[in-house]
């Protein structure tokens, strides 16, 4: 079965689903020349055997070396670009169409995915593990409760992202004005900052473990550091002055 | 520590360490599950969740934005959780050796990250023509290749640093010269002000999420106070 320019082909399921599997293996081979670009060939594949001559025809082979060329994106959101770019290859638009698409659409999926999942949902969701951690929570409850709220997000938002690539094509610009996309970071903000209030107290007591005598030093030496790393911005990397630190100390305790 | 007995954590830090980027970022690869994983093998759960609790703190300071290069945390967890779960219990120095010890593994990991990825852009240009060509074949070797070297990569990682930081978080648990309630007071204060500072970078431009900060300290007050 091949679709043409004239009519509107529907993937069958089996090929959906190989499309999505394989979108979690998007970054198997991210290198520093093509970025996610291989990977975009290797997800949108299953989708390309659907062209007029199937896997042998030359609309195959053009469309796989032009989907494999360099590409950028933020993996959850690439289910967008490689539904789009398969409906496109398969409802037959103009190759310079489709490139010029590649070309525009990295930038804003890379900056709406940033957004919302790196700097909003996971760190939510490590916070929430935090506090379950400091509420007296089993190394089960802590780790299950992580799991399955990050991955909830995480495979819906990979779902919505392939299911609106597919159905509206080169119109995906629309969808990334939805509201989940838009003002999510804001309240997932709001929600880990309220959650950090609790957890962070909590899971630090939980660490100390019983005895509060240097209970009053730790807050205090924690709160002005706080301040200090927090002023210093990008020109400090936290873990690596952690590193710094635990290594004086650590050489400190075993020379003493 | 034999290559032996490094195994089943070489094969448990290659699964994670290929969570962090290539397939499935899932997040088995946030330290916070890889050392209590890494912790339940050794039999110690919750010695491998405390640590794992400590390192995603520290994690939070890291995260993995577009083609930015950051410490690798999967490979690094496994190997924090099955150090300090493998240490007698209350031996003060366990934890501050273990933190540092996984933290130097993500450190390095995240160096072999960057050089598999050249690795990989080296062996892009010697199968460029045929994928240009659109050769399936070519496309799938070089994809499926690239995480089988990943793959090797993290458990490479895990085995060595297993080898390296186990005799050697041994012996430094040995003449560990740190009272205890310092020692723990040291990470702890460590971690605080890591993961204070990381959430106030990432959400210090958020409307009104000062406010939400203080209505959760407030909550937490409430419950100290209640406890």
């Amino acid at each position: 079965m091949t679709a043409s320019a004239e009519s509107r082909f529907e993937l069958p399921i089996r090929i959906k689903l190989a499309m999505f599997f394989r979108l979690l293996a998007l970054q198997g081979s991210w290198n520093y020349e093509t970025l996610n670009g291989t990977g975009i060939g290797f997800a949108i594949e299953p989708a390309l055997g659907f062209l007029p001559g199937g896997r042998d025809g030359p609309a195959y082979r053009a469309a796989l070396a032009r989907q494999s060329r360099y590409f950028n994106t933020h993996p959850y959101l690439a289910g967008v670009a490689v539904g789009a770019l398969s409906r496109a290859e398969l409802d037959g638009v103009d190759p310079a169409r489709i490139e010029r698409f590649r070309t525009a659409l990295p930038g804003p999926l890379g900056s709406v995915g940033d957004r919302l999942v790196w700097a909003s949902w996971l760190p939510f969701c490590s916070l929430v593990a935090l506090g379950v951690y400091g509420a007296g929570g089993s190394p089960l409850g802590v780790v299950g409760t992580f799991l399955l709220l990050y991955n909830a997000g995480h495979f819906a938002l990979r779902a919505w992202a392939l299911h609106i690539g597919l159905s509206r094509g080169l119109n995906v610009a629309s969808a990334l004005g939805n509201p989940v996309l838009r003002r999510g970071p804001q309240y997932i903000g709001c929600a880990a900052a309220f959650v950090a209030g609790i957890a962070l107290p909590l899971a630090l007591q939980r660490i100390t473990g019983p005895g509060r005598a240097l209970a009053g030093a730790i807050v205090a030496t924690s709160l002005v550091g706080i301040l200090v790393l927090a002023g210093l911005r990008e020109r400090a990397e936290g873990w690596r002055i952690a590193l710094g630190v635990l290594a004086v100390f650590v050489l400190y305790s075993v020379l003493t | 520590m034999t290559v032996l007995e490094a195994l089943p954590l070489a094969m448990l830090g290659a699964l994670l360490g290929l969570d962090v980027v290539s397939f499935p970022q899932v997040m088995i690869s946030r330290p916070i599950v890889a050392a209590t994983v890494a912790g339940a093998f050794i039999g110690n759960p919750p010695a491998g969740l405390l640590i794992g609790v400590v390192l995603e703190m520290i994690a939070l300071d890291t995260l993995p934005f577009g083609a930015a290069r950051y410490p690798e945390w999967g490979s690094a967890g496994v190997v924090g959780g099955a150090l300090f779960a493998s240490q007698p219990s209350g031996m003060p120095g366990a934890l501050p050796a273990s933190v540092l010890a996984a933290l130097l593994t993500a450190s390095i990991s995240g160096w072999s990250m960057v050089a598999l990825r050249r690795l990989i852009a080296s062996r892009l240009e010697k199968v460029r023509d045929q994928i240009e060509e659109g050769s399936r074949d070519a496309l799938m070797s070089f994809h499926l290749s690239g995480m089988s070297m990943d793959l090797l990569r993290a458990a490479l990682v895990t085995t060595f640093a297993m080898l390296i930081f186990h005799p050697l978080v041994k012996a430094i648990v040995a003449v560990w010269g740190s009272e205890s309630a310092s020692s723990r007071a040291v990470v702890v204060v460590v971690v605080a002000i890591v993961a204070g500072a990381a959430l106030w970078k990432v959400f210090h431009s958020v409307r009104y999420v000062l406010w939400f900060l203080l209505a959760g300290l407030l909550v937490w007050t409430i419950l100290l106070v209640g406890r």
